[in-house]
């Protein structure tokens, strides 16, 4: 830093050196290191009305503490600001709204949030600009929603600023890159400030201060799904999953998402799977989080590799001792990154496999519901055909031929496909139909003023619809029709399936497009708990050979 | 508040089975059900619900039309202790106890 004279081209750094200097002055920050007691202070020194500011809201780390200071700033003298961050998840990230700090929003999730989050926009608190995909979000950081000051949270730092962000790196990164690399300004809060990091995440020449948090840093174990809790009628779908999917395709690469259909998948690949004769044809690379689930079918030699979005609380013992299958440091732990993540699963996994709250004739599905906004997540990139991929694999290739097999002219031209799967019970708890005539999304971007009905995964994109009645294969429906009666005829006794053509179901069934369990040769009274690879917690604890550590609120044993 | 639902549905047509053991599969639990399958003099098909969940007679016709016509069975007495079930899982438990009614493994 030398001169701070007043170029038309070097504004926003002149601008930088301003409020760094305005920071210097205040009692309690000692170059990069600032008291935790002074943080107020420094965000309003740093901090200019209007400003874009990303405060790290993940999906699993919050950077809490500084997400509290930040509702503590004089709106006096910090307002109108403009927040870009991923996800909504503490009060907090919505308190700055209702106490005039903060006025726009552009985000991606907010699932915990998303009632407040409507009832805010519906008071007039908030504008928001867009709803993103965390992709696009990170893509918009780079282009014209560039933060001008990021409020991160990171494991450790030591005295230069280096920072340590351990297993869950997730959205640092982006973040942090976007900030510091445009004049802008990153605080970073940590659990710890030592002499030597075990290693370096992000380096000290792009963190401009650090806090020790009073607090460690909240992270919420997402991903953890209880095998206790996986249904009968789960472990039915997951067989269908993996025999009238999987195994029919090749996949090779995938990505899960999250819930307890998606961990019956997991937990049945060394058992079901096992005796299909599958193992090592299918889910051989997975862009995934690491879900605890997943431990009895590594253990069984089934998995080759693990890309994370973020971390898991209790499989850090775990991950460490399985480098061969995770990415890891040389310290040993995790590193996980979102954004290279989601492009993985993008571009790189032949099949997305997820659930949904309600699915329309046409396939469009969507989890927002009246009253919530609860945006997309990562949903959205991984459940969307990757239409700049390139490389080909068996399952792309085959889902490509099934789509296109017969079409004449450019919509002919041979090309592969992503599987995008939608894997729902037709009832949902409390006997909520999951396939409705319309999706609430359209009633909700009415209320909400959407330019567009927050579709999570549009129909388009999705090849199959997977429902305890059997699999309807979207790629070999030939006209809206056919995609009509060939959902209608997986969609159980909802209303919406009730409503079929019962004729035209059976002529889908009988050219494959609908398949029931008993034509992949699936007796549902065969899909028994018994077939999971773990039944419990414990049993997952047993399989890691008591590497996985759980989380005390699943140590129910 | 509301109690439990009581429903009753009789299905003609079937071929009359030889008297058999009684059959229970299931458990009354929140989400599952109890099915007991038992002989009956006549030639019906009769099914007696209760369930928790009120307002879902609709359903309840449909799901049990569905089973009658997939067993084709008479001279039965179905009795249903439901906790919420969602058809897929009463599906699943009607076609268990048929299968413990026959004696075949499941």
């Amino acid at each position: 830093m030398t001169t701070v004279a007043d170029s038309p081209w070097t504004r926003q750094r002149t601008n930088r050196a301003a409020r760094l200097a305005r920071a210097a002055a205040l009692a309690g920050v000692h170059a990069k290191t600032v008291d935790d007691g002074a943080i107020v202070a420094l965000l309003e020194a740093l901090i200019e009305p209007g400003d874009r500011v990303c405060l790290e809201g993940d999906n699993q780390k919050q950077a809490d503490f500084l997400a509290r200071a930040l509702t503590q700033v004089s709106p006096e003298r910090v307002h109108d600001l403009h927040m870009v961050q991923s996800v909504l998840s503490l009060p907090e990230h919505l308190d700055v709204f209702e106490l005039g700090i903060a006025s726009k929003l552009d985000f991606s999730f907010s699932g915990p949030q998303s009632l407040r989050l409507a009832q805010l926009l519906g008071a007039g608190k908030l504008r928001i600009g867009a709803i993103h995909t965390y992709l696009e979000l990170f893509g918009r950081y780079f282009i014209d929603l560039t933060p001008k000051v990021s409020l991160i949270a990171a494991q450790a730092a030591d005295a230069q600023g280096n920072l340590y962000t351990g297993p869950n790196t997730e959205d640092t990164p982006a973040i942090v890159e976007a900030t510091a690399f445009k004049s802008g300004i990153v605080v970073a809060q940590v659990d710890q400030i030592v002499d030597t990091l075990p290693r370096i995440d992000i380096p000290s020449d792009w963190i401009d201060f650090v806090v020790r948090a009073p607090e460690p840093a909240f992270i919420e174990p997402l991903f953890t799904r209880d095998p206790a809790q996986i249904s009968e009628i789960q472990v039915l779908m997951a067989m269908m999953a993996i025999k009238g999917i999987y195994a029919e395709y090749g996949v090779q690469s995938l990505n899960h998402g999250i819930g307890f259909d998606t961990a019956a998948i997991e937990l049945l690949l060394p058992t079901y799977g096992e005796r299909l004769g599958l193992k090592g044809r299918i889910c051989r690379h997975w862009a995934l989080n690491p879900h605890p689930a997943l431990i009895p079918a590594i253990e069984a030699g089934w998995v080759g590799s693990v890309h994370s979005f973020g971390s898991e609380l209790g499989m850090e013992d775990y991950i460490r001792a399985r480098p061969d299958v995770f990415f890891t440091g040389p310290d040993g732990s995790l590193r996980s990154n979102r954004a290279f993540c989601q492009a993985a699963g993008h571009y790189a996994c032949d099949l997305f496999i997820g659930s949904t709250l309600q699915m329309d004739m046409m396939g469009n599905s969507s989890t927002a519901t009246l009253g919530r906004i609860a945006g997309f997540g990562g949903a959205p990139n991984m459940g969307a055909d990757a239409r700049g991929r390139r490389h080909a694999s068996e399952a792309w290739l085959k889902a490509g031929r099934e789509a296109r097999d017969g079409l004449p002219g450019v919509r002919g031209t041979p090309r592969g496909q992503k599987l995008v799967v939608q894997m729902v019970e037709t009832f949902r708890e409390h006997m909520q139909p999951a396939f409705v005539e319309t999706l609430d999304a359209w009633k909700l971007a009415e209320q909400a003023k959407m330019p567009l009905p927050p579709i999570m995964i549009y129909g388009d994109d999705v090849t199959h619809v997977l429902t305890e009645e059997g699999i309807a294969n979207l790629l070999l429906c030939r006209d809206d029709q056919e995609r009509e009666q060939a959902i209608r005829g997986v969609a159980g006794f909802t209303p919406a399936g009730q409503k079929r053509d019962r004729a035209m179901v059976e002529k889908l069934r009988a050219r494959g497009v609908i398949r029931r369990p008993a034509d992949l040769g699936i007796d549902p009274r065969d899909a028994t708990r018994n077939l999971l690879a773990a039944r419990s917690m414990r049993d997952l604890v047993r399989a890691s050979g008591g590497l996985y550590q759980p989380p005390r609120r699943f140590r129910n044993w | 508040m509301t109690g439990m639902e009581t429903l009753h549905f009789e299905f003609d047509g079937g071929r009359v089975l030889a008297p058999f053991e009684p059959a229970l599969v299931g458990v009354v639990a929140s989400g599952n059900l109890e099915v007991l399958v038992e002989s009956a003099p006549g030639a019906a098909c009769r099914v007696d619900v209760d369930t928790s969940a009120r307002g879902f007679g609709a359903i309840w016709e449909a799901v049990l039309r569905d089973f009658h016509a997939r067993h084709g069975i008479a001279g039965v007495t179905v009795s249903i202790h439901d906790m919420g079930a969602t058809p897929a899982v009463v599906s699943l438990r009607l076609d268990q106890a048929m299968s413990a009614v026959w004696g075949a493994p499941p």
